[in-house]
């Protein structure tokens, strides 16, 4: 297993006006799979995504990394290990550096040596070229700079890559060309994918086993044929499924990837 | 890093090669991100205009000895005392039979000097405590602002009168006083840019890729901060000058015989019904000077700003 969560609680505050933002949360993703959490804002899935990239802290339960229990504080060995996308790709890119110097930075922290030509495979490897190098964020396009936050992941070879709506600032169009980009790392790398949407259309393209959260916690895990066939338990979990199909309130039989153009 | 052209490109290419979209080195991609400010500061005609008056003084403190004689500004001539513009004395004689022209010239150097000294650490200063208060927060947060809270409450040229009373007259101590009062300021601007940038998912990013705090506030917000704060320090030039200006004419600054603008303008102020120019030519290189550095950074404030 490479991502396991126990009972992970992640709260803010203290006594009284402590806030549950993840309450239990267990979940245990094999090595090379991917992993879905869907839910509505405010369900928790994103404050589960940071506790294990370590950006916050949980208060209870276990974090383990390919066999390591983690913290949020980590070695800077641990830090390589799990890398993030995040969602806005305008907001995660420095706007006074270059591509080069944004992609040469963790290549320095981690003395790897040999930036140069890590920089150039790296772009190589997510479709960008020569040309993309030195430029400024704005003088990219967003799914040109999402594909630069793909590379500067990708460039620390992690085991373990942790997507935040990568997605959902983008066309649709560039929509599906980062998801197929996403998939086709996740082979070639053997990338341990944790996955965090809104949009269970995007999540099924990705994803094979999803757990759906509500107010913080898991109401059910299952699988996206499952969620594609409509074959699920959860009450909530098919209030998911009519809310994302769009207008239909029938509550008839579903057909999730008919209603969203992204496969293909 | 990759290397630039070898060969230099032609100058009717140059403008092209500083404005390509997709630059081939690093140093390209920063000429032409600087090339672009330009472009945005050349459409500014008064910030233009300031940049000419800060151009003019620099040059004018640099070649002071090319420009009046060195010796003019101190030499004392008694029987030509208080003179009028004459073609020997371009602005007159003051009171010692001294040239007004070479004062104001070489006068220009030790405004320039106290400009230079007090941003050089006023700067820094702001930084180191401004940086660490908005990244860390909590209790090193309230410790800092606290602390620059304190000198916010002095009034500025008051607490500058009784540093350089107390350390003495001159322009090192003159320098101490201004800066002193004049860093809390950007220790706030510092702490308000770095608070809006510390949730930024860049910085959450370099954080995940393992950097330090050191190397997070170094190499990722500095750069942010800077701009405003260079701003900021133009736009304060003018206020600096006018408090080096200030002590110099209550006799805390320079000391005489040297040449500086504020204490030319105490000494006329004895005469200034009757010889008007004594005190009105330095106090109007103050007014061009402080008027230059607002104009200036007026045009760098807009230009930052366009770029967001």
């Amino acid at each position: 297993m490479s991502i396991v969560l126990e009972q992970v609680t992640v709260s803010y505050g203290r006594g009284a006006r402590r806030f549950d933002a993840a309450r239990d949360v267990s979940l245990s993703v094999a090595q090379g799979d991917a992993f879905g959490l869907v839910g509505e804002s405010g369900s928790g899935k994103s404050t589960v995504l940071r506790a294990v990239a370590g950006l916050i802290a949980h208060a209870e339960g276990k974090v383990v990394l390919d066999g390591q229990t983690m913290t949020r504080r980590r070695t800077t060995a641990q830090r390589k290990m799990v890398q993030m996308v995040f969602q806005d790709p305008y907001g995660s890119l420095h706007p006074n550096q270059t591509v080069d110097q944004t992609l040469s930075m963790p290549v320095a922290i981690h003395k790897l040596g040999n930036a140069d030509r890590r920089v150039a495979a790296a772009l190589d490897e997510v479709g960008l070229g020569p040309t993309h190098r030195f430029r400024y964020p704005h003088q990219l396009s967003g799914g040109q700079r999402q594909r630069v936050a793909i590379a500067r992941a990708l460039i620390l070879e992690p085991r373990i890559l942790l997507l935040d709506e990568p997605t959902s600032a983008l066309d649709v169009s560039v929509q599906a060309e980062i998801l197929n980009l996403l998939s086709r790392l996740r082979r070639e790398h053997g990338l341990t994918m944790l996955m965090v949407s809104h949009d269970l259309a995007v999540i099924a393209h990705l994803c094979d086993r999803i757990a759906v959260m509500n107010g913080g916690e898991i109401v059910e895990t299952t699988t996206a044929d499952a969620l594609a066939a409509g074959d699920v338990n959860n009450p909530y979990t098919r209030q998911l499924l009519r809310s994302n199909k769009g207008l239909d309130s029938s509550g008839g039989e579903l057909d999730l990837l008919d209603a969203v153009p992204i496969r293909g | 890093m990759s290397a630039r052209p070898s060969i230099a490109p032609a100058p009717d290419t140059l403008r092209a090669w500083l404005l390509e979209p997709a630059p081939a080195s690093r140093g390209q991609a920063r000429l032409g991100r600087w090339f672009r400010g330009w472009l945005a500061f050349r459409r500014n005609p008064l910030a233009l205009v300031g940049l000419a008056i800060v151009v003019a003084l620099v040059l004018m403190a640099l070649f002071a000895p090319l420009l009046a004689s060195a010796d003019a500004a101190v030499h004392q001539v008694l029987e030509d005392r208080l003179q009028p513009s004459s073609w020997a004395h371009l602005f007159g004689t003051d009171e010692l039979g001294r040239d007004i022209y070479a004062r104001v010239v070489f006068g220009s150097r030790v405004t320039l000097t106290i400009v230079t000294l007090v941003s050089l650490i006023v700067v820094p200063v702001g930084l180191l405590i401004g940086l660490p208060a908005g990244y860390f927060a909590g209790w090193i947060d309230t410790v800092l602002m606290r602390l620059t809270d304190i000198f916010l409450a002095f009034p500025r040229l008051v607490l500058a009168l009784a540093f350089a009373a107390a350390l003495g007259p001159g322009i090192e101590n003159a320098v101490i006083a201004i800066s002193l009062t004049a860093w809390p300021p950007y220790a706030r601007l510092a702490r308000a840019e770095t608070l809006t940038r510390r949730q930024a998912e860049f910085i959450q990013a370099a954080e995940m890729q393992g950097a330090s705090h050191l190397r997070i506030i170094a190499t990722q917000i500095v750069p942010l901060c800077l701009s405003s704060v260079i701003i900021r320090l133009t736009l304060d030039m003018a206020g600096i000058i006018l408090t080096a200006a200030g002590l110099g004419f209550l006799g805390l600054g320079a000391q005489p015989p040297a040449a500086e603008w504020g204490a030319m303008v105490s000494t006329g102020r004895n005469v200034l019904l009757d010889q008007w120019w004594v005190a009105t030519i330095p106090g109007l290189a103050i007014f061009v000077t402080s008027l230059g550095f607002n104009l200036l950074g007026d045009g760098l404030r807009d230009v930052a700003g366009g770029r967001g």
